[in-house]
């Protein structure tokens, strides 16, 4: 009898014992975060009021809506580096069907440019799956064609004159919260639900785990990476619709160099680059993470010169000690 | 069931020790893996390390390889105490270890990969291809291994990449060489060869120490045995001295109930039925059925079309000509997800590579197949997945703490009982098998046998390859042979002989 106890003892302490590490695993990218901001808001009296709060996560959202998207891509083993690109092109047309001289309703103006966004996807996502394009190769060219797509189209000029109620998407809030948080939040909830209890969110993770596994249980493998870049696609999109209610105009060149911020926020979250095991949350403390330094940087009064190395060095050492933890 | 080997000169003087372990002792967080290793090996001898998963014997290995430290015990090599603390102080000793992970680089040649940081030098800068070559060949045709010394790697086989590993460690002057189930990846004819250089060093004074779950191999090339059972040494002495039931009991614990095949009632309503099934360089114009209650095994030299037959069956790949019906009705070709819908599902024959997502949960991989069955316009059902998941932990007798905890955690066996655990969740009613025993221990390979037997008494059908005769012998009610990508023969298995069907497939 004693024999049979003990396993079970065994088990409990086990689980027990996975359980806290995985709690730890889970939340130490928010300890990364939570050292971050104390160790700002020591630093500069103004971090912590809530002007500066709200225009941290003004900044930060657009970024972790990207880093959602880039989640799906990179669980399934790939990469997406277009999100820059079809932002701006996303936000180009979407910009040019909401100008005070061309005003079509705002929900037909936003359906079009998240529908551009689901297209470029589409593409990328179809070059991978069934032409077996890297997906580094496949997003390169979207990332050039987009931009391309995006400079013919606008013959490189801004587009300006937005109307006032789609810049509020970008500038508004609500009950004093910036409305580009709450469509994060609103992103982040759905994109948690589906990989959690749906089952594509299932196959993202198998796929990513191990294609040729999924695809002998009866995965459709190639469906399933398809979609995962038109989700990449049409958070870009979302993303896209943001920053150009943000800004003043359409800019054929935004969101240049966006996709690496939010595949630093996805790796920072800890997601395996190879596929198949990573967490939502992580990614969005990444992206919380990458728009805290920023700010917290501009306050200190840091040039810019330095940011930009600082960053780099910093999103090192919080992937270092993430993973020394584990 | 005794194997003689008539070549064997009479036992003369007793050789030299090469490698003596006695109370090796190892606990991992205060759990005793090993209790007490115990080995001796002598010169010019193949000796068989046994035992079932878990016996200790890894942990044993690791120990004299230096990869793992010892909590107590001694090791002598060649009369000298030893403790190595790297492979690399081992090989400088003499002793080598093949193992069952190859490690090589896929985009260099054989002969690159042969003499990977240790490159014959012109002038000690540049490296000496013409002479590596002519090294690497040598070395190759002196073991006669059939391996072109200029192909690269991932242009070989499984099989011949195995023979360059070995050869690989033959050329350090090892003469202590552990084989750690060396012929899991490789068909019996390269099997042959493998045994055929293991005599030549043998007759050279090497010592073998040869570790396999596949008994007949050890009948036919070792000359003593050692037993460990729960991390603990159990028995040794001679084959010669020992049958196959010894053996076996021994490593399992207790006596193995005989499963002779009793006849079963079979009801002839085909489940599986094969027409003119062809593809291109692999097997051609194949036709075969499988009725309800029946298992039906392929037996086939490696390169015979047999695994790739098993995958266009169900839909790995696409054929070329032919067609597979399910209980009569035809199945899309080349569509896993159609097949397992029409009703079949398929264990790899690589659980690593295409039967597990390794890093996911047990209760992920066990219902990633029924998922969609299990949900609700795309929400999963979580009560229905959890009480699957239960169900199926307890029918097939997986050993774990929880069904949240990763697959590549659990013993070779587990992982397996979780494959097949998958791929009961959609209620197949042919299950097809390749390899379904591989790199498992004795005790778990009879379980999933009894298994195999009550899934067909259901009325379902089992189509099986195996590359071991005796297993397909002893589970299958009909036998078919696959030769160079036909059809050879259908025998039955009642009257049928070991010697009956390699011959068939030679």
């Amino acid at each position: 009898m004693t024999d049979q106890a003990l396993p079970s003892v065994q088990a409990k302490t086990l689980k027990l014992s996975t359980s806290v590490r995985s709690a730890i695993q889970a939340f130490g990218i928010g300890f990364v975060f939570l050292a971050i901001s104390i160790f700002f808001s020591l630093s500069s009296e103004f971090f912590l009021s809530w002007n500066n709060v709200s225009n941290v996560l003004r900044q930060s959202s657009i970024n972790g809506i990207l880093a959602v998207g880039v989640t799906f891509v990179i669980l399934t083993g790939g990469i997406d580096l277009s999100v820059g690109s079809v932002m701006a092109l996303v936000g180009v047309v979407a910009g040019s069907m909401l100008t005070l001289a061309s005003p079509y309703p705002m929900p037909l103006g936003i359906g079009v440019g998240l529908a551009v966004g689901c297209f470029c996807g589409l593409v990328s996502g179809a070059l991978v799956a069934y032409l077996r394009l890297p997906s580094f190769v496949a997003t390169l060219g979207m990332l050039s064609m987009a931009r391309g797509l995006t400079l013919i189209y606008t013959d490189g000029r801004p587009i300006p004159n937005l109307l006032p109620d789609f810049k509020w998407l970008g500038a508004g809030n609500v009950a004093g919260i910036p409305v580009p948080a709450l469509i994060l939040l609103a992103v982040f909830v759905i994109a948690w639900v589906t990989l959690k209890h749906t089952t594509f969110g299932r196959y993202v993770y198998a796929v990513g785990g191990n294609e040729r596994a999924a695809k002998a249980s009866g995965v459709s493998t190639r469906s399933v990476i398809t979609m995962s870049y038109v989700v990449s696609g049409v958070l870009a999109g979302l993303g896209g619709l943001l920053l150009t209610a943000r800004t003043t105009a359409a800019l054929p060149q935004a969101g240049v160099g966006y996709e690496l911020d939010a595949i630093a926020a996805v790796v920072i979250g800890g997601t395996s680059l190879s596929g198949g095991r990573g967490t939502l949350v992580g990614s969005l403390f990444g992206a919380l993470i990458i728009g805290t330094l920023n700010n917290g940087m501009d306050l200190l009064g840091i040039s810019s010169n330095y940011q930009q190395f600082l960053k780099g060095a910093i999103i090192i050492a919080a992937v270092i000690v993430d993973r020394s933890r584990k | 069931m005794q194997i003689q080997s008539s070549t064997k000169p009479p036992e003369e003087v007793e050789k030299r020790i090469l490698i003596e372990a006695r109370g090796v002792t190892k606990a991992f967080n205060g759990v005793p893996a090993l209790r007490d290793g115990r080995l001796l090996v002598r010169a010019g001898s193949v000796h068989a390390l046994c035992g079932g998963n878990g016996a200790g014997k890894s942990t044993f290995l690791n120990i004299i390889m230096g990869v793992l430290r010892r909590d107590a015990g001694h090791v002598e090599v060649k009369g000298q105490d030893v403790d190595f603390h790297t492979p690399a102080e081992a090989l400088e000793h003499g002793v080598v270890m093949i193992s069952q992970e190859l490690s090589p680089v896929p985009a260099m040649t054989v002969a690159e990969n042969l003499y990977l940081g240790r490159e014959p030098r012109r002038g000690g800068i540049f490296i000496d291809h013409d002479k590596m070559s002519r090294d690497a060949a040598q070395l190759l045709a002196h073991l006669e291994f059939d391996v072109p010394v200029g192909a690269r790697m991932e242009e070989l086989s499984l099989a011949q990449i195995q023979l360059v590993e070995i050869a690989k460690a033959l050329s350090r002057d090892a003469d202590i060489i552990i084989m750690d189930e060396p012929t899991t990846a490789i068909g019996e004819h390269e099997a042959h060869i493998l045994f055929k250089a293991i005599r030549r060093l043998q007759a050279n004074g090497s010592a073998i120490i040869y570790v396999s779950h596949k008994l007949t191999e050890i009948f036919e090339i070792a000359d003593d045995y050692t037993i460990f059972r729960d991390g603990q040494f159990i028995e040794s002495g001679k084959i010669a001295d020992i049958d196959r039931r010894h053996l076996v009991t021994l490593i399992v614990g207790h006596e193995l109930e005989t499963q002779n095949e009793t006849q079963r009632e079979k009801t002839g309503r085909p489940v599986l039925q094969v027409r003119g099934l062809s593809r291109k360089g692999w097997f051609d114009d194949i036709s075969l059925d499988v009725a309800a209650g029946e298992i039906v095994g392929i037996y086939g030299l490696l390169g015979s079309g047999r695994t790739e037959f098993l995958e266009a069956v169900f839909g790995l790949h696409k054929p070329d000509r032919g067609e597979v019906l399910l209980e009569g009705k035809k199945v899309l070709p080349g569509n896993p997800k159609a097949s397992i819908r029409a009703g079949m599902t398929m264990v790899p024959e690589d659980r690593k590579q295409t039967g597990l997502v390794l890093n996911s949960s047990i209760a992920h991989n066990i219902t990633l197949s029924a998922v969609s069955r299990l949900s609700f316009r795309g929400f999963i059902k979580r009560r229905a997945v959890s009480a699957v998941v239960r169900k199926m932990i307890g029918m097939q007798h997986i050993k774990c703490s929880s069904p949240d905890i990763a697959v590549e955690s659990l013993s070779g066996g587990n992982q397996q009982k979780v494959v097949i655990a998958r791929c009961l969740s959609t209620h197949p009613t042919l299950l097809i098998c390749d390899e379904p025993t591989r790199g498992i221990d004795e005790g778990a390979k009879q379980e999933i046998y009894k298994f195999l037997r009550e899934f067909v008494s259901q009325g379902n059908g089992v189509l099986l390859v195996s590359s071991e005769a005796p297993e397909v012998l002893q589970v299958s009610d009909r036998i078919a042979i696959f030769k160079a990508g036909k059809l050879h023969g259908v025998v039955g298995a009642s009257g049928a002989t070991q010697q009956q069907i390699m011959d068939l497939a030679a």
